[in-house]
């Protein structure tokens, strides 16, 4: 077998310096009824790597690839060109086969790597510090509601209705377990924000306001008069971004007075990849470096005087503190953020802008072309590269005749909230720069065939 | 001139020789030790990698425009694949040599996974694509889900878990879900002394109270003392095995039926699958929750720390209870992602819910998919045998020089473990595992399991060789009698890594996070930043 180097004799001669007489003499302490004598009887035997490939690619090949027809979807996952470098450097055998670095001396290109990337992610949420990463966006949204309980000692969440939907079940599947208690609610199918019921719904109970920026229905809510409030309840504001690439246009929520800030990390180097893995990201307040989740990578010194860099602050970790850790987090999502780092370094931060003014230059056309089909209107006054369209029909239905006819136009809000009659008829539809303007025609043309 | 030197050692970058010739460069590199600024001391506002438009229309109003760029400076195509690559080599790999940390299975990472992920139909496909553009990625899930099944003797799987402490969580809410849904109140989880950290987090974190069961001579679960403090209190037990002392507990069947009697659960921390897959069926030892760590026993890339994959196989009595969504096939051939929308359709209404916010590692399934398609039902086998037989063959290796506190009792599985006893006064494991570094390898893994003394836990896995088996034996060996010998030279190791031991009371006593400097000009790092003496 091409992965096993050991030969007959080599076996033989080690069984031999061991003192048994064969390999079963080593699995003495399973029961012998337990025992498996052959392989597993119905699987497959070994395959050569021709076969695999050919199997594999079959199966690839019944999946319609963004990249092979106009596309449009986003809700929390966008399609953005990454640089060929970025795939080529994450390969690297240093990068893709290293272990977590516990052993500093040998592992100071992982843990660079890390300090620059908590330093480029704090730059762009305009937060203090930012941790190596997490999960995904939706795993660090509920880590920081956690957080902000230990900080505030309250329990009682208060979710907007602009909180991507499958975040919010996330954060309702955690709190039924630990007790938390979480005020959610839908979206309102308006131009505004769901600024005002969020406000509304804070209490002096109120750990914490969790707010989705830009928001699911591509709106841009006003976190700076959200944290006003928030502050004079004494509650924090978790901000959540799903789209980081929106930040090299609007500004980021550290600096519009989020406590915590945490984000999907996947539009930047890491891709589609049909949902995972993916990349947590999260930032907060220095002040609360020691209620955060997740590993952190510190600037040292070494035996001589050198700067390098370490895991550290582990004492909040599972490894020392065990159940009283403040996560049970331990592998994350390294080489993804090595991913990201990677591209925002090929960006930098004026290249982050650009990329952000033209993606919102490709939605606005888009908003442009698709409003003119008859029966179709925009939701959004304010949006970076994703709105939310109105249909005169559910768009659930138009969605799936879209793809029969080879477009990828958007995910349907029925989608999103199963059963919610009021949402059906939205359709939320993404431009980044990967759209051209053949792809916003055809989609047009294709979306009023639909609807005639 | 250092003590080392004068004991004969080559001298160490930016020291002196015995005869006093200056070893310091004027570039600050040596050779092939290369060092490296970081990006933002390098890079410069200018500069960009990405050639972008500049489009010249106004925003839509209303936007909280951002008042200034991210203060992040650029780099251009050359200047970054020299940055990472450079970067990349201050790192020890699998790629490189023996990676021997107990518990965490560095095995080789196949490249016919890496290319596979690649494929646009897997790695170009949206997470919300309707359901009939997908079928190949909902059958790659499909398709593992039911080798998951299979090779653990299991009834469902719960693909969604992000990493293995993730899986803990998923199964231990399982097992929450399902004594909710009987009525009842159990806060007790159960964790033998020697489990890997993650257990009780997970278990605090799920809202349990944790209590420690203690182990015998022998380095098992005390099955009297377990069953001893089981009552109706006890929600379950989570269990490593193979346990972290690299041993199979033998009792296991025996530890589940007295949990399941008295109305509790089996988790099993399946970390160490590697050992056994294809040997022996968790599922056939009474275990009703476990997951696989995707990124131990089927050879998807560790990656510096993540991502990892942890599908959680479960027992007939908790798959009801299992996470939304995962994928289903009907008899038409379809196969079907099951959400909140058809839970209910799909006989899943008990489900405790969504996890995280797609349908899992996507990514890491192809990678282990192809790894399981190329070593098929029988190659798995030989797997767990080689792995198996490779930690025998260093525990025998080195017992004589090494204290081996397990090594009376019989084999071990897939892993050896050793502790500091006879070690000079003033030597840890702590210099042993460094002077493995100058030996030009990954040191094991070390002070873990907390059971042992100075614990050092080696696992080779099945992808090492006897020959680099036998240079690595023959280093421990030196390393153990030098250690015993009181050599005051491995204090100081490592001497030849691009970094000597660094100071992490600093690094936690004055944390620096964030780099805080400002951008310097392109191309000249200040030299008090990369580490002026």
């Amino acid at each position: 077998m091409r992965y096993l180097p050991l030969t007959a004799d080599d076996r033989a001669a080690m069984l031999g310096i061991i003192g048994a007489t064969s390999v079963d003499d080593l699995f003495v302490d399973v029961p012998a009824e337990a025992r498996l004598s052959g392989p597993i009887v119905g699987l497959p035997l070994h395959a050569n790597e021709l076969a695999v490939e050919r199997h594999m690619t079959r199966l690839a090949s019944q999946n319609l690839s963004a990249g092979s027809a106009p596309f449009f979807l986003g809700a929390g996952a966008y399609r953005h060109h990454i640089p060929a470098s970025v795939d080529h450097l994450i390969q690297r055998g240093e990068f893709l086969t290293a272990y977590t670095p516990y052993q500093p001396e040998i592992a100071q290109g992982t843990l660079q790597v890390l300090f620059e990337f908590q330093t480029q992610v704090a730059r762009l949420l305009g937060t203090d510090i930012a941790n190596a990463s997490m999960y995904d966006g939706s795993t660090a949204c509920w880590e920081a509601i956690l957080m902000a309980g230990r900080i505030t000692r309250k329990s009682r969440a208060v979710l907007s209705g602009g909180l991507h939907p499958h975040y919010a079940q996330v954060v309702k599947t955690m709190a039924r377990f630990t007790g938390d208690t979480i005020d959610a609610r839908l979206p309102e199918l308006s131009a505004e924000a769901d600024d005002a019921a969020v406000i509304a719904a804070i209490d002096a109970d109120t750990s914490c306001v969790v707010v989705q920026y830009p928001d699911i229905l591509g709106r841009i809510p006003d976190l700076a008069a959200i944290a006003a409030a928030a502050q004079a309840k004494g509650a924090l504001l978790i901000a959540v971004v799903t789209e980081p690439v929106a930040l090299g246009l609007i500004e980021a929520p550290g600096n519009l007075g989020a406590d915590i800030v945490v984000g999907e990390g996947q539009s930047l180097g890491v891709g589609l990849q049909f949902g995972g893995p993916y990349l947590g990201l999260f930032g907060c307040r220095e002040k609360f470096v020691r209620q955060m989740p997740g590993r952190l990578c510190g600037q040292t010194v070494d035996a001589e005087g050198k700067r390098g860099f370490v895991l550290t602050l582990s004492t909040r970790e599972q490894h020392i503190r065990r159940e009283k850790a403040t996560s049970n987090i331990c592998t994350n999502s390294g080489l993804c953020a090595l991913a990201f780092s990677i591209h925002m370094t090929l960006l930098g931060g004026e290249g982050l802008a650009r990329l952000a003014k033209v993606n919102h230059a490709r939605a606005q056309a888009m908003v442009a072309r698709l409003a003119k089909v008859p029966g179709v209107s925009c939701l959004n006054t304010t949006y970076f590269n994703e709105v939310t369209l109105l249909l005169p029909q559910d768009a659930r239905e138009v969605v799936r005749v879209l793809a029969d006819r080879g477009v990828l136009g958007g995910v349907s809000l029925g989608r999103l909230y199963p059963g919610v009659e009021g949402l059906a008829n939205g359709l939320l539809v993404t431009a980044t720069e990967t759209v051209t303007d053949e792809d916003i025609e055809t989609f047009a043309t294709e979306l009023a065939g639909v609807l005639a | 001139m250092s003590a080392a030197n004068a004991a004969g050692w080559r001298p160490t970058m930016g020291d002196t020789t015995p005869q006093g010739e200056n070893f310091t460069t004027k570039s600050g590199d040596y050779g092939l030790m290369l060092e490296e600024p970081l990006s933002f001391e390098i890079g410069g506002r200018e500069k960009c990698g990405v050639d972008l438009d500049d489009p010249q229309g106004a925003p839509v109003a209303g936007l909280p425009l951002r008042k200034a760029a991210p203060d992040l400076p650029g780099l251009t195509e050359p200047e970054t694949v020299r940055h990472y690559t450079r970067l990349s080599r201050q790192n020890y790999a699998i790629d490189l040599g023996p990676f021997p940390l107990g518990s965490c299975t560095m095995k080789h990472n196949p490249r016919l996974n890496e290319k596979v992920s690649r494929l646009p139909g897997f790695a170009d496909v949206h997470p919300l694509q309707p359901q009939s553009s997908v079928q190949g990625a909902l059958g790659v899930i499909n398709e593992l889900a039911h080798w998951l099944i299979a090779l653990t003797g299991m009834h469902g799987v719960a693909m969604t878990p992000k990493a293995g402490a993730h899986g803990e969580l998923c199964g231990l809410l399982c097992i929450k879900a399902a004594i909710e849904a009987r009525g009842e109140q159990r806060g007790v989880i159960l964790v033998p002394e020697s489990a890997h950290g993650t257990n009780p987090a997970t278990a605090a974190f799920a809202g349990f109270k944790v209590e420690s069961i203690p182990a015998n001579a022998a380095g098992r679960v005390d099955l009297e003392a377990l069953k001893a403090r089981l009552g109706p209190d006890i929600a379950g037990i989570m269990i490593t095995n193979p346990n972290t002392c690299g041993l199979f507990e033998p009792d296991m069947k025996a530890i589940s039926d007295a949990v399941h009697a008295i109305g509790g659960y089996v988790y099993c921390d399946g970390a160490n699958f590697n050992a056994i897959v294809g040997k022996v069926r968790p599922g056939d030892l009474g275990i009703d929750a476990m997951h696989i760590n995707l990124h131990k026993t089927f050879s998807t890339p560790h990656g510096g720390g993540g991502p990892g994959s942890g599908p959680v196989v479960l027992s007939e009595a908790l798959s009801p209870y299992g996470p939304l969504p995962f994928t289903a096939k009907t008899a038409d051939g379809v196969i079907h992602l099951v959400e909140e929308e058809n839970a209910q359709a799909f006989d899943h209404s008990q489900g405790f819910g969504r996890m995280s916010a797609f349908h899992g590692q996507m990514g890491m399934f192809t990678r282990a998919l192809t790894y399981i398609l190329s070593h098929g039902a029988d190659g798995l086998q030989q797997v767990a045998e080689d792995a198996v037989l490779n930690a025998n063959y260093v525990l025998r290796s080195l017992e004589d020089v090494l204290q081996a506190p397990f090594a009376e009792s019989g084999p071990c599985m897939h892993e050896a473990l050793f502790s500091d006893r006879g070690f000079a006064d003033g030597f840890s494991t702590q210099d042993v595992a460094k002077g493995l570094i100058d030996e030009g390898f990954h040191p094991m893994t070390v002070y873990f399991p907390l059971v042992v003394h100075g614990a050092m836990l080696v696992e080779p896995t099945e992808t090492e060789s006897k020959s680099g088996l036998d240079r690595f034996i023959a280093s421990l060996r030196s390393l153990a009698e030098r250690a015993k010998a009181g050599d005051r030279s491995l204090h100081s190791a490592p001497h030849f890594a691009p970094r000597r031991r660094l100071d992490e009371t600093l690094a936690a006593r004055k944390p620096i996070l964030v780099w805080k400097g400002e951008p310097g000009p392109a191309g000249l790092p200040s030299p008090s930043e990369i580490g002026d003496r």
